[in-house]
């Protein structure tokens, strides 16, 4: 009896894994097979020709460089705040200070909220301040909204850090600030994985560069330009009634996918180098 | 009776919270002996290891009341600088925490922080002190890889030296070899019978063989009070106290 339970429950996993690996790989071939025939060198060399509903010409080059500036950029902005973040509530503030209470909390709830409630709100904000849809606007925007996923998942890195390991740099009469640095160190690979996660929220996001960064066909050359960025250029492409437009909107997932692929891989390469070389 | 205390705990009462771990203790650490703090799990000798170096600072809710002197000097004085005060002290963990960073950079990074960076001079330290804790030979061609491939028990003897490079006076073992094989525990009780010479040496451990293995002292600590004290073979052999007599039953047996 015991024995066709433990069957059971093993069928029904090995289904779900099936089921959940299969989708992925569904996934990439439906993009793959209907945007490969459309992808071409001047697909990611070019800026479009004809406008972004009916253009049948040149390439998302402006996409690829708007999504690539707002990502980074968000990315180095959402770092330089959360990491000082992370280290007060790890290092600084007691273990049960009500500050790092409320500041965890305060992210979690962040965490949870819709990616359009930001863009709405970077959008407001805007509003208020007389500025037009441009490429600091979108970098701004989508740094609020990966903050959280810095400050959640860093600060799990760095909270498995066991208390004696810290005892043991205080102990050395390390100050709070020295010893902040050697948890940092021995997170490494967590911090990676924090920023591969936002990267890859940032990259993938429309709702929030839809107010704020605004579309366009050329490169921004400043902050203060709109910018294009590759969600927003799959999503006009693939609104278009015209069959071969559609099938640029595939090419773009394409490039979005071979994108967020190579950051990926490459990341879990020099974090796994290292764990195993530096800690 | 002991002559020269190094340190000097006086009326010192600790409370976490509610709970009142350390009551009213008094207890002279004598110089460069081996003192062993005995007694059983949560009567609170980790704790008072952690005064000596105010380490409980970090702590939440802890409140600590009375005085530690160490050199006469009480490092409860609000005027006191604690990261001189641990200066002055070694601290070996329970289980080894290797910074992460090379084997050489482990040793040197108490003398850097403390502003050391000539490389000659580190050189030299970095040699002596992996020489005093009998590891120089087994990592002097690899001092640049990462001092997590070391074996627990040399990892154990790294943290060591790294802890004397910071030239202090005392050292401070919260059961250095409860994560330790037989073998690198014996490596550990023998260095600190090389070391007793030089240093202060304060060990809390649970394990009465190597409390008189190694220590000229005994505190026998229960229920967050020091019991009895006195040298070693008194306190295990002939103890005072009843409940001393009855914890080192087991040994005596």
């Amino acid at each position: 009896m015991r024995k066709i339970e433990e069957n059971i429950f093993k069928v029904l996993m090995i289904m779900s894994t099936v089921l959940i690996s299969s989708t992925l790989f569904w996934i990439i071939y439906t993009i793959f097979s209907k945007g490969l025939g459309s992808l071409n060198w001047d697909m990611v060399s070019k800026i479009p020709e004809g406008g972004f509903y009916i253009g049948k010409g040149g390439g998302i080059l402006n996409a690829i460089i708007g999504s690539l500036y707002i990502t980074v950029g968000s990315t180095l902005l959402g770092l330089l705040v959360s990491i000082p973040i992370v280290i007060y509530i790890n290092i600084y503030a007691k273990n049960n200070s009500f500050l790092a209470n409320i500041t965890r909390l305060s992210y979690d709830i962040l965490f949870g909220i819709p990616s359009i409630v930001y863009g709405a709100f970077g959008f407001a904000i805007m509003v208020y301040m007389g500025l037009k849809t441009s490429l600091l606007a979108g970098i701004i925007t989508v740094t609020l909204m990966i903050i959280p996923i810095l400050v959640r998942a860093m600060d799990e890195a760095i909270r498995v850090v066991p208390e004696d390991m810290k005892n043991s740099v205080y102990a050395l009469g390390a100050t709070r600030y020295e010893t902040a640095k050697i948890v940092l160190r021995q997170s490494i690979p967590g911090i990676f994985t924090a920023i591969l996660l936002s990267f890859g929220r940032a990259i993938g996001d429309a709702a929030c560069v839809l107010f704020t960064a605004g579309f366009t066909d050329s490169i921004p050359t400043s902050l203060d330009q709109p910018a294009a960025t590759l969600p927003l250029s799959i999503f006009f492409q693939l609104s278009s009634p015209i069959q071969e437009v559609q099938n640029r909107a595939y090419a773009a997932a394409v490039v979005l996918t071979i994108i967020v692929l190579i950051i990926s891989i490459t990341a879990k390469i020099i974090s796994k180098n290292l764990s195993k070389n530096k800690i | 009776m002991i002559l020269q205390p190094h340190i000097s705990i006086q009326n010192l009462n600790v409370h976490i919270g509610e709970n009142h771990i350390l009551k009213n203790i008094n207890l002279d650490i004598p110089d460069k002996k081996v003192t062993s703090l005995i007694g059983p799990s949560g009567c609170g000798k980790t704790t008072l290891l952690k005064t000596m170096n105010r380490l409980l600072d970090n702590q939440t809710d802890v409140r600590v009341g009375g005085k530690v002197l160490v050199d006469g000097e009480n490092i409860y004085d609000p005027k006191a600088e604690v990261t001189h005060i641990r200066k002055k002290m070694g601290l070996l963990s329970q289980r080894p925490f290797p910074l992460p960073m090379n084997i050489y950079d482990n040793v040197a990074y108490g003398q850097r922080i403390h502003g050391n960076y000539s490389k000659a001079a580190l050189d030299v330290i970095v040699e002596k002190n992996l020489r005093d804790v009998n590891l120089w030979d087994e990592v002097k061609d690899r001092l640049k890889s990462p001092a997590t491939r070391l074996s627990i028990g040399q990892q154990q003897r790294l943290c060591l030296a790294r802890g004397l490079a910071i030239e202090p006076e005392i050292i401070l073992g919260d059961e250095p070899t409860s994560a330790l094989d037989p073998i690198s525990t014996q490596a550990i009780e023998e260095l600190f019978l090389q070391l007793k010479d030089k240093y202060t040496i304060v060990l809390v451990t649970h394990i009465l063989r190597q409390a008189r293995r190694v220590s000229d002292y005994i505190g026998f600590v229960y229920m967050g009070e020091i019991i009895e004290f006195g040298p070693t073979e008194e306190v295990l052999l002939n103890p005072k106290e009843k409940l001393t007599k009855d914890y080192v039953k087991g040994f005596m047996s």
